[in-house]
């Protein structure tokens, strides 16, 4: 059986933007150095970009380095309709790692966890247990789940006891 | 007796003795018996009660059908009632009892009820306990609770897990008999992913009993290979103990895995729900044998043809030394033949068919068995076990032509097929008269999102009842090209459907015949409601409880309607079926809640400042899915005594508050102003920048849903305050609207009530705190009422609301979440000189209703216009539409006798009940008192040093000073004087300093 890990990610800043894609592609190149994903995907190493709806990204960065990165924003968009806020710390993030990782996720997510439909780099914004979260696989066997602040205990115990029926038990994936 | 026999036993290892306990009597089985073949084994004929009458069961089957051999299963914190001990598989150390029965099994009192059975007809229920009316409650109900109900309820929390596990398949297939098993190869070869989910221990189903050749060899073995097959194949999952339970719209179906029951206390979970979503379903389920109607069939001892052939195959049981066979085709046979295999007797065949020339019989004829056809039973006699067998003439009335003493006899009435998870969601069936059974119509099946079938079915589940049928049937449904493998198994003759033993039974011997085994419905009770006028199945079926019991009808469904139809004059197909609903079997309800138990129960949405109020000894209150202090007892402190020294404390002095609960959503663009005034009933659109204002939110409807305080950040940017409940569904009011009604309006919103720590700070000390901690300019002429400005305090980036919901100078302080601590710390710390105490929701809620401000959910209830409530000045007069204008002009809403917000204090102090209604007058035509009022709100006030309380009463604002009757929970009433909801500071001079 595989050896699962899970832990909390250090904070990171996060820049919830929403606005057309057309007017955001020029500078969300300039400041993370990445093109628009397309739908479901992601984008850029280090300054990231995640794929959260037509009309909504979030952007990720350091986080000291999110005033100026919202500044950068708010002046390249002036003339555009947009919003950005900073949800740095609205969120928090885990870090899973281990081969059967979208095993132990498929426990308690209803997000279609198999190679064929959920690429590497992929996002997905579904449900965890009972809470909203997203999903975005890092790697073959790497994953970084994003949920709300709030629920972060709540979360941390769901995905520890997924991980730990995973490591007993691959099931299907 | 039944017995273990020498030989045969597919399934279970001698060499691996099981030991295990029925009602404390210890037992021995082997590994691989189920605990009911362990019974049969161990001539454990009786198993249990009948639910009405008490009457010895034994077991009839040999599978999930079993309607009798329910057990308690385990003990203490493993204890299962209503285990079936036909699919629970033996371990050592099982323990079981028996069910429905006092003081024992061998002597039931109960079993008196079987010799008032004349007075226990269909709709007993019904007729008997209408009257006297108060004998229901004292005297019906107390004795029905305790003779009625089967397993025990467990009283000890379950020892163990549970968990879900999602599946996104292209191909589910329901059943591992041979039919699923060509299905899944079919499908599995042609690279498609597929997951084949069998409900028993084993591959194969029932072939390796009923033979038959498959590929030129013999069925076991096929079986084997296929197996391998399939385990080889990377696209292929195959899961045993699995059982397809119900089968939903767009191809969603949950299968119920039973991981640990055949070794409980390994480490695991003992049950996985699996959540499929499957682009195709195949239901390969088999069918089912039916029982025959005839006097006496309940007896133990008297078992379906099939299970007495399994007993002996399977698990190397002899069901007793001499078998009757009693059938109406030419598979009963078989039973006759495994029989005869094992070494034991076949005395006769009973076949009501008037010939019997197919090759099975034939084959049984030739081994020396009497075959009589055109016989049946007119009865079956013996006490807690089967004695003997009455032949008759099938065609006439019931008058005994022969007696036969046995042990055992196996009834076939044939077979229907399991179209369950077929019609779950929608298949339809059709009648097939030559074969007497139900079959899916596969031009009605179940259809997806596209209109096209997303349910197949294939095999003896379609309708196809020969090997050759089958596995050409499945390899169809799995999308083979080609042919499968060849099936070879002998012709048989056509059934001839009996659905009464004989014929032309007596009313005597109607009265003995048994549909429902669990639930005691006879021959006599179907026919009794229909001529009480009972047309519809679904009807009947509730009238007599025929397939209500724990089987679900698996055994009488299609013989009681059947009876019925018979009883109408009508054809079966006219009659139909009653409707297939999941689970298939019964599901665990441990399984249904995977993991949501224990701390996993519920998420708990928890502030920064959680650990904190933790720590500081606070009494929580749910608030949404938060949990926020209610107040923070100290010493020796009633909540009560707490409260008030927290409002007397803030009104004095100092205190704090988390508020990081409250919803925030900021509303950014050019129409963001036209789309809040759209959604407040007052202007946010000339609220100018730097500025607050309080608004209300209604329904298309005109009734409130919502209230808080919106602050305008730029020019096009608005932060909007709402409910801590309200936030996500604010939120998503805002987004419908946006996104169905005003799609093509420029705006934003994004919810940002996570992303910060919001406190407040309130009382007359509150800004000397603040400027202690120093940072921004919060006197009154930089930061007014209303105000609000980003700034920092202490070095901490802070945005600053002077905003009031207590009536005195308070502040709320929002930093990001991460910092939340942080500052609270440092606030409560730069407060200890000002005797800064933290205070809970139920001193907010005083303090606010003191001031006479409303609360969504107290003084609303989605019923309340905001007139009801005299918050008109915050309706816009201005504006031409706003969400909940048109319908507050409606005449209903318009009309002033409706009930108004006014303020209540008690003549004599005291605190009114909780939801008190304010009574009048006279009574109503139900003989209740009228009211013309009710409480919405009521306090102590500490401030007050009284009660105080806000009501709506009819036309209250012109009725200050009148003395109104609120009743209380003794049924007494109080007296009350309407005034002012507003008890406190009515000029806010407090808050305005």
């Amino acid at each position: 059986m595989s050896d699962l890990s899970l832990e909390r990610a250090a904070p990171r800043g996060m820049i919830a933007l929403r606005g057309d894609f057309d007017s955001l592609a020029g500078p969300c190149r300039e400041i993370t150095g990445a093109d628009l994903p397309a739908p479901l995907g992601a984008a850029g190493e280090g300054r990231a970009l995640l794929w959260m709806s037509p009309d909504e990204l979030l952007l990720l960065c350091d986080p000291g380095d999110v005033g100026e990165v919202l500044a950068r924003l708010g002046e390249a968009l002036a003339a555009q309709h947009h919003l950005a806020s900073d949800v740095s710390d609205a969120r928090v993030v885990f870090t899973l790692r281990g081969p059967g990782v979208r095993d132990a996720l498929a426990r308690i997510t209803p997000c279609d966890m198999r190679p064929g439909r959920f690429h590497v780099g992929q996002v997905r914004r579904t449900r965890l247990g009972q809470v909203a979260a997203a999903i975005r696989l890092t790697g073959d066997a790497a994953a970084e789940v994003y949920c709300f602040r709030s629920v972060g205990d709540y979360v941390e115990r769901l995905l520890a006891t997924a991980l730990e029926s995973a490591n007993r038990e691959r099931v299907a994936l | 007796m039944s017995t273990r026999l020498k030989a045969g036993g597919r399934r279970v290892d001698p060499g691996k003795p099981v030991t295990f306990r029925f009602n404390g009597r210890k037992l021995k089985g082997f590994a691989g018996d189920t605990l009911a073949s362990a019974l049969l084994a161990n001539d454990q004929l009786l198993v249990g009660r009948s639910f009405k009458y008490h009457r010895p069961r034994g077991i009839v089957a040999s599978g999930v059908e079993e309607p009798n051999a329910l057990v308690n299963l385990g003990e203490g914190a493993r204890l299962e009632p209503n285990a079936r001990a036909t699919t629970t598989e033996l371990f050592d150390g099982l323990v079981a009892r028996s069910q429905n029965h006092w003081p024992s099994l061998d002597f039931d009192v109960g079993a008196i009820n079987a010799r008032l059975s004349r007075l226990l007809p269909a709709g007993f229920y019904y007729k008997m306990f209408m009257h006297p009316r108060p004998f229901w409650k004292h005297v019906y109900e107390p004795f029905i609770r305790k003779s009625a109900g089967l397993g025990e309820a467990p009283t000890d929390a379950d020892a163990d897990t549970y968990e879900h596990y999602y599946a996104h398949v292209d191909v589910l297939i329901v059943g591992g008999g041979v039919a699923g098993l060509q299905a899944a190869l079919a499908a599995g070869r042609a690279g498609r992913s597929v997951l084949l989910m069998e409900q028993g221990a084993h591959w194969g189903g029932r072939t390796p009993v009923d033979g038959g050749e498959i590929d030129g060899g013999d069925a076991a073995g096929w079986i084997d290979a296929a197996v391998r097959e399939l385990e080889g194949l990377d696209n292929v999952q195959l899961r045993l103990r699995c059982m397809g339970a119900g089968v939903y719209d767009h191809g969603y179906v949950t299968g119920y895995e039973r991981l640990m029951d055949h070794r409980p206390g390994a480490p695991g979970p003992r049950h996985r729900l699996w959540r499929v979503r499957a682009e195709r379903i195949i239901v390969a389920t088999g069918a089912l044998e039916r029982p025959l109607s005839f006097a006496g069939n309940d007896l133990p001892g008297v078992m379906l043809a099939s299970a007495v052939r399994d007993y002996i195959v399977e698990y190397g049981v002899s069901t007793g030394d001499r078998t009757v066979l009693v059938t109406n085709n030419d598979d009963g046979y078989r039973t006759a033949l495994a029989v005869l295999d094992a070494g034991l007797d076949v005395v006769a065949v009973l076949d009501a068919r008037t010939s019997a020339t197919g090759a099975l019989p034939e084959q049984v004829r030739g081994r020396g068995v009497r075959v009589l056809t055109g016989k049946g039973v007119a009865k079956a006699t013996g006490g807690k076990r089967l004695e003997a067998v009455h032949v008759c003439a099938q065609a006439g009335e019931g008058a005994v032509i022969e007696t036969i003493p046995c042990e055992c006899l196996a009834m076939s009435g044939g077979w229907s097929p399991v179209v369950h998870l077929w019609s779950h969601t929608g298949g339809k069936l059709s009648w097939d008269a030559e074969r007497a059974f139900f079959r899916p119509d596969p031009d009605r099946a179940p259809t997806g999102a596209d209109g096209e079938a997303v349910v197949d079915i294939a095999g003896a589940a379609n309708g196809h009842l020969g090997l050759a049928a089958i596995l050409e049937d499945a390899h169809r449904a799995g999308g083979g090209e080609g042919a499968p493998a060849p099936g070879t198994q002998p012709e048989e003759a056509p059934l001839h459907p009996v659905w009464m033993m004989p014929d032309n039974a007596r009313i005597e011997l109607r009265e003995k015949m048994w549909l429902d085994f669990q639930n005691d419905v006879k021959v006599s009770d179907v026919r009794l409601a229909a001529q009480e006028g009972y047309e519809s199945v679904e009807h009947t079926k509730r009238y007599t409880t025929l397939g209500m019991a724990t089987d679900q009808g698996k055994l009488s469904n299609i013989n009681g309607l059947a009876v019925l139809a018979q009883a109408l004059d009508e054809d079966i197909p006219a009659v139909g079926t009653t409707t297939f609903r999941p689970p298939y079997t019964p599901i665990s309800m441990g399984a249904i809640t995977g993991d949501a138990r224990g701390e996993l129960f519920q998420p708990i949405r928890r502030t920064v400042l959680h650990e904190w109020h933790e720590r500081r000894g606070a009494y929580w209150e749910p608030v949404g899915h938060w949990r926020r202090p209610y107040c923070y007892p100290e010493g020796g402190e009633s909540h009560g005594e707490a409260v008030a020294r927290e409002v007397k404390n803030t009104r004095q002095a100092v205190g704090m508050l988390d508020a990081s609960t409250l919803g925030k959503i900021v509303v950014k663009g050019p129409d963001a102003g036209r789309f809040l005034d759209m959604l407040y009933t007052n202007m946010m659109s000339t609220l100018p920048v730097g500025r607050c204002r309080y608004g209300l939110m209604c329904s298309e409807n005109g009734f409130l849903i919502d209230d808080g305080v919106v602050a305008r950040l730029d020019d096009d940017t608005w932060l909007c305050h709402t409910t801590t409940g309200g936030s996500d569904r604010i939120h998503a009011h805002m987004e419908e609207w946006l996104q169905t009604e005003w799609w093509d309006w420029q705006v934003y919103t994004a919810n940002l009530t996570e992303q910060y720590a919001q406190i407040a700070v309130v009382g007359p000390k509150a800004r000397a705190v603040l400027e202690k901690l120093g940072g921004m300019d919060v006197s009154a002429d930089a930061l007014k009422f209303m105000d609000w400005r980003d700034g920092e305090l202490g070095g901490q980036p802070v945005r600053v609301f002077r905003i009031s919901f207590s009536g005195e100078l308070s502040y709320e302080i929002a930093t990001p979440a991460g910092r939340g601590r942080e500052l609270w710390d440092r606030l409560f710390e730069a407060g200890a000189e000002f005797g800064v105490m933290p205070y809970g929701t139920e001193a907010l809620h005083v303090m606010r209703a003191e001031k006479g401000f409303i609360m969504i959910g107290d003084e609303t209830d989605g019923t309340v216009i905001p007139q009801d409530l005299g918050l008109g000045w915050a309706i816009s007069k201005k504006k031409d539409d706003f969400l909940g204008k048109r319908a507050q002009e409606r005449s209903h809403m318009t009309d002033p006798n409706r009930w108004q917000l006014v303020g209540l204090l008690t003549e004599d102090g005291s605190v009114l009940p909780d939801g008190a209604y304010i009574v009048e007058d006279g009574t109503n035509a139900n003989g209740q008192r009228n009211v013309q009022g009710r409480v919405t709100s009521t306090y102590h006030s500490p401030t007050l040093g009284r009660g105080i309380a806000m009501a709506l009463l009819h036309r209250g604002p012109a009725r200050m000073g009148e003395v109104v009757e609120a009743n209380k929970v003794d049924g007494g009433t109080v007296a009350a004087k309407v005034v002012s909801p507003v008890f406190y500071d009515p000029e806010g001079e407090k808050q305005n300093v």
